[in-house]
């Protein structure tokens, strides 16, 4: 009993530490998704490249394809660019761009000048598309597969670990 | 004169002043019911602000949205369940009561239960104890106190 008395505070400490612990290696930026196992929202938004051509959600069915949210302004797109682009070269999947709350001009010399990646970007200028994915912090990615169905969410850039070891298994998963 | 000039002035700019802090939408009534709302949503780009309170492009737009919203006849209710179909629970300021959020919402109770409990039971303890398991009450000024009337006697 006279023991309980030093091992109970000790106890409490070390489940506090654990809690803490836990607590500093998650990111509070990093919100869970609702959407997904969800199917994905519709839109039909205009090409970046070209205004007259509008591209919808039932275009994309049957196949399953990347969509990243980008935008000229957006500083970490520019460090996630580069994977993408790689990515795109091993031609895996479709990649297409969501041109979040861009201007046109500003979009498309972006690409030119660090590379297109994408088989199309979808200009998104108010950002309506964006909210009923839910975006929030530019860049995202998601994976939607041949049902239109999101299957994976990507908050922040992609780093080619990611590619790696969460994108490529899982497009293998539902391609296969 | 020229006082009279001065405060006139100053009238007139003040009321112009006045006239631009009218709120820019038509509607107060709408504008109060968006504002109520987006005081309970969290903005996720600046996480401790709401989307009322909040500057981002983010809260600016779903200002926007809700404000559309409620002019296509949403109630307040549909404006936060579309909110959260997008961002999720997160987004509320007041979480609904379910089963991933039952330790938020249960938790700081039963800690307080907890607490007032083991309180409860050391003080009950204690009153159970004799009178010599406690140290005296006498402090240290009670000590200064009888030496001090013992110098009186002294003297």
């Amino acid at each position: 009993m006279k023991n309980l008395r030093f091992i109970l505070p000790l106890a409490i400490f070390v489940v506090l530490v654990g809690f803490l612990a836990v607590g500093l290696r998650l990111d509070p930026r990093e919100v869970p998704s609702p959407l997904i196992g969800k199917p994905a929202p519709g839109f039909a938004l205009a090409r970046l490249d070209d205004a007259g051509k509008t591209i919808r959600r039932e275009d994309m069915l049957g196949k399953v394809w990347m969509l990243n949210v980008w935008a000229s302004w957006c500083a970490a797109c520019r460090d996630e660019h580069p994977h993408l682009v790689a990515f795109a070269r091993t031609k895996q999947m479709p990649i297409y761009g969501l041109n979040y709350k861009d201007a046109r001009n500003d979009g498309l010399a972006w690409l030119a000048r660090f590379g297109d990646p994408y088989d199309a970007s979808l200009f998104d200028q108010d950002g309506r598309v964006g909210i009923d994915f839910g975006v929030y912090g530019v860049p995202e990615t998601f994976i939607i597969d041949k049902q239109g169905v999101i299957r994976f969410k990507q908050i922040g850039p992609v780093t080619p670990e990611i590619i790696q070891t969460r994108i490529v298994p899982l497009l293998k998963e539902l391609n296969g | 004169m020229a006082r009279w000039c001065l405060l006139l002035c100053i009238l007139v700019s003040m009321a112009v002043t006045a006239k631009e802090a009218v709120p820019a939408a038509p509607d107060p009534v709408l504008e109060a019911r968006m504002q109520s709302i987006a005081a309970e949503l969290r903005c996720l780009v600046c996480q401790n602000q709401t989307i009322a309170d909040s500057h981002s492009g983010l809260a600016e737009d779903l200002r926007r949205e809700v404000r559309d919203q409620l002019r296509r006849g949403a109630s307040d209710e549909q404006v936060v369940q579309y909110m959260t179909d997008r961002y999720g629970d997160f987004v509320r300021y007041r979480p609904p009561f379910k089963a991933s959020t039952l330790v938020l919402w249960v938790g700081p109770v039963l800690l307080l239960v907890a607490g007032l409990a083991i309180l409860a039971i050391v003080l009950r303890r204690r009153t159970k104890l004799a009178a010599d398991q406690f140290e005296p009450d006498e402090g240290e000024w009670v000590d200064e106190a009888t030496e001090l009337k013992a110098g009186e006697r002294k003297s």
